[in-house]
């Protein structure tokens, strides 16, 4: 194996990018299917000395943990390299930390070392195979990269004819993608000789990453999460806790996942020390947007050879629903370049964005500045930032990442709202005709898709990503449906998914036109 | 730090602000051999005539300069205290207009300089210009925007400069000293010193790292060097009197019109806004005779 000195990011040879302005011309046959353009990536130099990759900042107070012998596993995958894969573009955004107009790092003086201690740290690692290495060890041993894509014919029939497959990020370790992102910033925390990791959850599935994460490196580890959030998704309190890290229900304000942030930071101003800030999203100042994108970039580019394996062309379009937009940017930035591709992002409408309880923040926000970015949040006209709302916790987020501020801005994204009523729906679909229980925010995302598939109609192709797994939203699903009780029946018989099949596209109450369906059909 | 030097460029209002008169206020408290008292409290708390009922029985106790919050619905840089005020101030319906009617009236009845204290995104969106247009009408000093960092402020500090308006950065003990040059060169009025890494709030001791950020910063700019964070009583006062040029008190004083159990979230019963006005203007008196003792 003489190819240690390979660099270790960007094995795949990436077609030349281009650029993303104007947008999006028509692509249609334009794009040459080039499956057999993108080589597999080549095996992984094999770690020096018997013992692998083991983290060094383990405990050692208590009794040694058997360490993972990851170079047997090694040699039975044939990939268990190319899972970290950052942006090789790398124009964007700039050292200034910019996507056009949106990002930079509006932070208090005190945490500015912090955050740029990370992003120095970061750049070192990205340039360290050593670091890629590891992260692409436990992208496969321990998360169980590369995630699987399957395709839904029966939950199809309900999207016009079009054929949608779903990239499996609910089959990773911990139920999201999550995990991506963490296991990143896990590494880069005991680089940067760091002992105790804070993080903020709404849906709780980023502080079950981090929880779990901290519990692998042997890191103290506190999750700040909205009252709101503990109680509605109590089931991830208790994961959170077991696996030893302590939850702190937040008070202030709307009690959810923006008042989790700026507990957060609260905190870390007060203990930036030994603390490092385990960000979630793909917000926040510079660098965390890039970062958090960069670890999560894996899930587009799998898709995208998978894909072609499978179907022999690119997708019509990519869709993933959007809160701070870690799962849809780490899905659609492999397809940046691929302008034929509609890069289709599903914000949480609530009840409707006309009746303002609602989180599409693309849709109805306005530039301005929340937790050290500027980018869209929903605001009043005197920049007080304004509440939202979503059946979603893990959507329920009055920001966005700036880069999808930007993609939104060029044209190059395209953002739509879909209710609480209508994701709820789209959960009971695919549970009913794939045996799939999903997130409620990836059910966001599965709700817009049977949109974009019933205007593709029969020739269309659409890629979801299913985020998450909806365990954790079964009692706000039992509650919504009425499964609890001795007289509950099964939800959603024949006749009723028939009736979603026959949906017409046009109907302004279809699925992702902000209908106002969640008021009408009563709270869950 | 000369850009404020330019009476009479009061922009579209006619009016300038009152920058110059917050440096001859501190210029005088060193004259007198002792540090400023710079008092904050933020504006319609618990309502706009009860906030500045208490901001000008703070300036009658003492407070050579003050600063007037500008509430903000997500204040990341503050602790519960200034938060819940922050947020009953808001659901009370406070508008910017009301803080400058703040502004305007505590200026207009005690005659110390008053800089408005507040986060960028309010500015940002009202519009830098027309803000600062604003406030300079309203006879205000200037603006501390604790998460406005230097690279980003240069559109906010012309609009300052060109109404007579201060700005005043913040720096902590984490700041290198080539950043700590870098932000006192842009910065005028004087330098908000953060006395230790954390946010807004009371504190047992103001800890050691002060004394040596000022002297870091004393090492890059003639400017005046004010600390705060967690100073809460005389004795704190005296401490910090002895090495800064002021002493910035906030939540000490909010804390006095804060019903107990409203920290906890929970609304308690209304305190007396005439008795807490006047416990104001004694921890003002207090404070002030802190400030002589350095």
């Amino acid at each position: 194996m003489a190819r240690a000195d390979r660099p270790a990011v960007g094995p795949a040879p990436e077609r030349p990018r281009a650029p993303l302005s104007p947008p999006v011309p028509d692509g249609g046959g334009a794009e040459p299917v080039d499956g057999g353009a993108r080589r597999p990536v080549a095996p992984a130099p094999a770690p020096k000395g018997a013992g692998g990759v083991v983290p060094a900042g383990r405990r050692t107070d208590t009794p040694p943990i058997p360490v993972r012998t990851t170079a047997p596993f090694r040699k039975a995958h044939a990939m268990t390299d190319g899972f970290f894969q950052p942006d090789p573009d790398g124009r964007f955004p700039g050292a200034d930390g910019y996507f056009g107009a949106f990002g930079g790092m509006f932070i208090p003086e005190a945490l500015r070392a912090a955050v740029e201690e990370v992003a120095v740290e970061y750049e070192k690692a990205k340039a360290d195979p050593a670091f890629a290495a590891e992260l692409n060890d436990l992208l496969v041993n321990y998360t169980g990269r590369p995630s699987a894509l399957t395709e839904v014919p029966r939950f199809a029939e309900h999207a016009g004819g079009a054929r949608v497959f779903l990239k499996r990020e609910d089959l990773n370790h911990t139920g999201s993608h999550k995990i991506n992102n963490v296991l990143g910033q896990a590494l880069l925390t005991r680089r940067m000789g760091k002992t105790r990791v804070i993080a903020e959850t709404g849906a709780g599935q980023h502080g079950v990453a981090t929880a779990t994460a901290c519990a692998l490196f042997g890191l103290e580890c506190v999750i700040y999460m909205g009252e709101v959030d503990t109680e509605r998704q109590a089931l991830n309190v208790a994961r959170m806790r077991m696996l030893g890290a302590e939850v702190v229900p937040v008070a202030s304000g709307s009690r959810t996942l923006k008042d989790a942030i700026n507990e957060a930071f609260r905190d870390w101003v007060a203990n930036v020390d030994r603390t490092h800030y385990l960000f979630g999203t793909v917000a926040g100042p510079h660098p965390f947007p890039a970062m958090v994108r960069d670890f999560h970039r894996v899930i587009g580019v799998e898709a995208r050879r998978q894909i072609l394996e499978r179907v022999g062309r690119l997708p019509d379009a990519v869709a993933a629903c959007v809160g701070g937009g870690s799962n849809a940017i780490g899905l659609f930035h492999a397809f940046l370049p691929d302008t034929g591709v509609r890069l289709v992002g599903l914000e949480a409408a609530g009840h409707g964005v006309a009746s303002g309880k609602h989180a599409a923040t693309l849709t109805a926000g306005e530039p301005g500045i929340l937790h050290g970015s500027r980018s869209y949040v929903l605001q009043d006209d005197e920049g007080q930032i304004t509440e939202p709302h979503s059946i979603s916790a893990g959507l329920d987020y009055p920001g966005i990442g700036p880069e999808h501020a930007w993609l939104k801005d060029t044209g190059r994204g395209e953002y739509r709202p879909v209710t609480d009523a209508e994701a709820m729906e789209a959960l009971r679909l695919l549970s009913r005709t794939e045996g799939i229980i999903p997130a409620i925010e990836s059910a966001h995302a599965l709700a817009g898709a049977l949109e974009v598939g019933r205007e593709l109609g029969p020739e269309g192709l659409v890629l979801v990503n299913l985020s998450g797994r909806g365990d954790k939203d079964m009692d706000t699903a039992a509650r919504w449906f009425g499964l609890y009780g001795d007289t509950a029946e099964a939800v959603g018989g024949p006749a009723d998914l028939a009736a979603d099949a026959s949906t017409d596209p046009a109907d302004p109450a279809a699925p992702g036109n902000g209908s106002e369906r969640a008021s009408e059909e009563g709270s869950a | 730090m000369s850009t404020v030097e330019t009476p009479g460029a009061g922009g579209a209002t006619g009016t300038t602000g009152t920058a110059e008169l917050l440096s001859a206020v501190l210029a005088g408290a060193a004259a007198e051999d002792r540090a400023a008292l710079i008092g904050y409290f933020p504006a319609g708390f618990p309502t706009v005539e009860d906030g500045i009922r208490a901001a000008v029985a703070m300036a009658e106790g003492g407070c050579d300069v003050l600063e007037i919050g500008l509430p903000h619905s997500d204040p990341v840089l503050d602790g519960p205290v200034i938060q819940t005020a922050d947020d009953i101030a808001l659901r009370g319906g406070l508008r910017i207009a009301d803080v400058l009617r703040t502004i305007r009236e505590v200026h207009a009845a005690t005659g110390v300089p008053v800089l408005c204290m507040t986060y960028w995104n309010p500015v940002d969106r009202y519009g830098p210009e027309r803000f600062a247009a604003e406030l300079a009408a309203a006879g205000g000093a200037g603006c501390i925007l604790p998460d406005l960092p230097v690279e980003e402020s240069e559109v906010w500090r012309k609009a300052a400069a060109r109404h007579g308006l201060a700005t005043v950065f913040v720096v902590a003990p984490s700041s290198r000293d080539a950043r700590l040059a870098t932000i006192t060169a842009a910065g005028s009025g004087f330098v908000y010193a953060a006395s230790l890494m954390g946010v807004t709030g009371t504190r047992e001791s103001v800890g050691a790292e002060a004394r040596e950020l000022v002297d870091r910063v004393r090492g890059v700019t003639e400017l005046p060097v004010c600390v705060g964070l967690g100073v809460s009583t005389a004795a704190h006062a005296a401490e910090v009197a002895g090495y800064a040029d002021g002493v910035i008190v906030g939540s000490a004083f909010v804390k006095l019109l804060l019903p107990a159990a409203d920290a906890e979230g929970v609304p308690g019963a209304p305190v007396n806004t005439v008795e807490a006005v006047s416990r104001v203007r004694e921890l003002a008196e207090d404070l002030a005779a802190g400030v002589r003792r350095r």
